[in-house]
């Protein structure tokens, strides 16, 4: 890779990834117990589930505004591109995350007894999952671009791979979902999710596979950034960190420790989406717009950097605050909600 | 969709999603601060009423907070979806406002959110306390940077125009501290408070109906009529102001709201209704009172003002919108001035909880903050037709470049599914507005099987222990 020096422009690239990444295993993770949930049909179980993330999804999902708000800000034409090019899955994601986020109150309020604000969660959590993983793949394939505006259909995004990219996701998710569960649970819930987590580690690491053989074939630009030499250098270890840390989650879900299974998941995911930007960089809109070709002006990004160094550290701080006051396993019936 | 281009079925979209969305910050930014200040007399008095009171609007505040939440999602969608070109061209000057807003209004709403919703018991009272000032606090700075990008909008400052067509910021201060922005903000929040004062009032008037002895809609209405009467008055004078700043910076939206076809020389008349027609140019059926629009506006009688008249057709904004729009704001707006007023008569004749027909006035009124915000907001937007960028950037220009079908699709998806939600939440909503607050009200853990401690002793409380808390 040439010309990483690193400017303003790079910086905020950065901070845009880091904020999407945030998004993707925070609400990850919510999203997953979502899709877990027609597997947990008891009413108890289904309460304990909610009530490990009631206290803070709002807070999970917040980082899809700064990722979103963030990338009007920073680059603008990279939304103003993007947003029209994805707007068939933007707004069932949008969609799905509002039956999604309604259900958390809702479900609590409702008489009748087949609840069906706990359809209205799962089916949310599926849309929002497959929208995303689907916009994932639609802007890795590239979008047609002329001028400053986005000019192709509304139904380009829909290809193989972006089905490929929207199931992995939700695979991805789950298995995210099952190994918080895993931390947060105990008794027959937690044994189902251990159980659970097997077969969701298994449909991860397939999906792995797919998708990183699928991605050199879109373009020679991807396989060229895999496989020529020097990048190699830089890109074989990423396989072989997933590997490592594959065989590190087995051994962990074998010995039943509680503690590891969730953020060796992450890592899974940390791993996989550095195999993205390593991908797509430097490019914004793949073959079409680069970082600096999208970036607002200087004083934009400064004004804002200000904010994000003092701002995003205290954020950090508070949110792990929040974290920890709702520490440790969730009892039935000790919930919060 | 109903012969509509891609452009103005984009437009109904965003007024249609925005109109559902400002609903619930009116509602949780004013009760928010209600809150804050509950359960401050708490811990100030130690009297359970005010915990009680606490539990019982907490309920309600989580509700309206979370449709806010997932309403306000699709808000900031919207920019690039639907208005991409305008989010190309303005996202170097709105788009760092709205991304402080996320950094430093909603990540502080939602990190305390759970403490506030859940936490009472395991944080304690002073932490806990501390959670609901920054979830209030929140709710206002949200308020301060969405609203000065939108009057940016209305009265762009401190800008530049760039190479590739751009505005760009030349001076963030005057960015941030547009003209209009004082005034708008004053006037938005002061309208987030008295709608959730009438909406506290209108439950504390119901259940007065049924049964006046009862100590909590007692203290709620009367801390509620005291809100009304003192800021019903004062949001009348902000909204004077901000119309006299607004005739400063955008006659032509001025020229709107009053039915202004024609310039007037001498003095240019008030007209309390009528039905403006465009074609026309002038206002039929107009009752009006001579001279009294310059004397508002202007501070002089026969001061002359323009019409529309002076304006090219191609930058009027839809006049009979924006004029019946205001109409209804101010119509309502003094409404809630005489609630307030007979109010204030009755509680000096020490008949706040016993007089009927303030109760019944006070019910009616619930949702007459939600139709003022609303009816001002598309006097705003409307007004500011047919730019999205006042006198710069045009809405026509502002669009995505995409297909009607597209948008007709989303916006009908929109359409059903908000309904579906909305109807479903306001009926909750209703619900819990329906039963009193009864002694030991629980928050929103009372779900769960095993109560917590310390907001507990429901049992414990003696009924008339709790009577005297509204005598
Ligand atoms: C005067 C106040 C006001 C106005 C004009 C708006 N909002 Fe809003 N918004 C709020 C006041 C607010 C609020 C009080 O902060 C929230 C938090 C919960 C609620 O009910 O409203 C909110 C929630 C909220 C959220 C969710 C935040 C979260 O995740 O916690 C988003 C993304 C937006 N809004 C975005 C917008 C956009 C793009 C707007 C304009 C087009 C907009 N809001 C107008
Ligand atoms: C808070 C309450 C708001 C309401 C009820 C509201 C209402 C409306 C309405 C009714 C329209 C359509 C006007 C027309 O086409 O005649 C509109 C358009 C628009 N508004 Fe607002 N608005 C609000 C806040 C905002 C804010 C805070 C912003 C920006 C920061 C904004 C930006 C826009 C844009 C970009 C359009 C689309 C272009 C247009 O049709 O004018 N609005 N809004
Ligand atoms: C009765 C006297 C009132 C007057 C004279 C008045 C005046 C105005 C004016 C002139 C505007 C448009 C400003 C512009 O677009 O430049 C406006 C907007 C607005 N009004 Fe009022 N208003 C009154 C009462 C109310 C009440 C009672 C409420 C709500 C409870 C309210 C809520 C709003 C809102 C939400 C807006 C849009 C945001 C803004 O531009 O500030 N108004 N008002």
């Amino acid at each position: 890779m040439t010309g990483m020096t690193v400017d303003l422009v790079t910086i905020w690239a950065f901070i845009i990834a880091f904020a999407v990444f945030v998004y993707v295993v925070m609400d990850g993770f919510d999203l997953g117990l979502g899709i877990l949930f027609p597997l947990f049909p008891a009413k108890e179980d289904r309460d304990i589930i909610t009530n490990t993330v009631a206290p803070v999804w709002d807070g999970n999902e917040t980082w899809l505004v700064l990722g979103g708000g963030g990338l009007m800000a920073a680059f603008p034409l990279a939304y103003a591109v993007l947003l029209p090019a994805l707007y068939t899955p933007l707004i069932a994601m949008l969609i799905g995350l509002i039956f999604r986020g309604v259900a958390f109150e809702f479900r609590w309020r409702t008489r009748s007894e087949r609840n069906r604000w706990d359809i209205a969660f799962a089916g949310g959590s599926w849309l929002a999952a497959l929208a995303q993983g689907i916009a994932l793949g639609a802007i890795l394939q590239g979008v047609h671009v002329e001028g400053r505006q986005y000019a192709g259909g509304w139904w380009d995004w829909l290809t193989p791979f972006s089905l490929l990219t929207g199931v992995s996701l939700v695979a991805g998710y789950a298995l995210l979902g099952a190994t918080w569960l895993i931390l947060k649970t105990q008794g027959s819930l937690r044994d189902r999710a251990y159980r659970l987590s097997w077969y969701l580690l298994f449909a991860m690491l397939l999906a792995i596979a797919a998708v990183s053989i699928a991605t050199p074939l879109l373009t020679i630009h991807y396989a060229q950034r895999w496989f020529t030499w020097p990048n190699v250098v830089l890109t074989a270890p990423v396989p072989v960190a997933v590997a490592a840390v594959t065989v590190l989650l087995l051994k962990n879900l074998a010995e039943r420790r509680d503690g590891w299974p969730f953020p060796l998941s992450l890592l899974l995911f940390l791993l996989s989406y550095a195999g993205l930007g390593i991908s797509m960089y430097p490019y914004i809109v793949p073959q079409s717009i680069t970082i600096w070709q999208a970036a607002s002006p200087a004083n934009s990004q400064l004004f804002m950097l200000v904010g994000v160094a003092v701002l995003v550290p205290l954020i950090l701080a508070y949110t792990g605050w929040a974290y920890w006051v709702f520490r440790g396993k969730v009892h039935p019936g000790s919930g919060y909600h | 969709m109903f012969g509509w281009d891609a452009v103005e079925l984009a437009r109904a979209q965003f007024a249609f999603t925005m109109a559902f969305h400002i609903v619930f910050p009116a509602l949780s930014i004013g009760l928010a601060s209600y809150l804050a200040v509950l359960e401050a007399l708490w811990l100030w008095t130690g009297r359970d009423i005010f915990i009680n009171l606490f539990n019982y609007w907490l309920k309600i505040f989580a509700i309206a907070f979370g449709m806010g939440v997932v309403s306000g999602i699709v808000m900031s969608y919207q920019f690039g979806t639907n208005w991409s070109a305008f989010a190309d061209r303005t996202g170097p000057v709105i788009g760092p406002l709205m991304a402080y807003e996320v950094m430093t209004a909603f990540f502080l709403e939602a990190g305390f959110l759970g403490v506030m919703l859940f936490g009472l018991t395991r944080v304690g009272p002073r932490l806990h306390f501390l959670a609901t000032l920054m979830v209030a606090t929140g709710t206002l700075i949200s308020a301060f940077w969405i609203l000065s990008a939108n009057s940016w909008m209305q009265t762009p400052a401190g800008y530049a125009v760039n190479a590739d067509g751009q505005f760009v910021a030349a001076d963030w201060l005057k960015v941030i501290f547009n003209p209009s922005f004082p005034y708008r903000l004053v006037h938005m929040v002061l309208a987030a408070y008295l709608t959730t004062a009438l909406v506290v009032g209108a439950v504390g008037a119901f259940h007065l109906l049924r049964d006046q002895h009862l100590a909590g809609p007692r203290v709620m209405f009367s801390m509620a009529m005291w809100m009304a009467a003192l800021v019903a008055p004062i949001q009348i004078l902000a909204g004077d102001q901000h119309g006299l700043n607004t005739l400063a910076h955008q006659p032509v939206k001025i020229m709107a709201i009053e039915g202004h076809f024609e310039s007037h020389k001498d003095g240019a008349p008030l007209y309390l209704f009528g039905l403006p027609d465009e074609k026309a140019g002038k206002v039929k059926y107009a009752i009006d009172i001579p001279k009294l629009g310059s004397l508002i506006l202007e501070h002089s009688p026969d001061a002359p003002m323009d019409g529309l008249d002076t304006v090219p057709r191609e930058n009027w904004p839809p006049v009979p919108i924006t004029f019946w729009a205001f109409r209804i704001m101010v119509g309502l707006g003094l409404l809630m001035l005489a609630l307030g007023l007979f109010s204030l008569w009755e509680r000096w004749r020490g008949r706040l909880y016993q007089m009927r027909l303030l109760h019944i006035f006070a019910m009616l009124m619930g949702p007459a903050g939600f139709i003022a915000v609303i009816a001002g907001w598309v006097t705003t937007e409307t007004g500011r037709q047919p730019f999205t960028v006042y006198g710069l950037l045009r809405t026509a220009d502002s669009a995505s470049p995409l297909a009607a079908p597209a948008v007709g699709t989303s916006l009908l998806a929109f359409v059903v599914v908000y309904f579906v939600v909305y109807a479903a939440g306001i009926l909750y909503l209703l619900r819990l507005m329906a039963q009193p607050p009864y002694p030991g009200e629980l928050g929103p853990s009372s779900m769960s099987p095993t109560r917590t401690a310390g907001i507990t002793p429901a049992a414990g409380v003696a009924q008339d222990a709790y009577g005297e808390a509204g005598a």
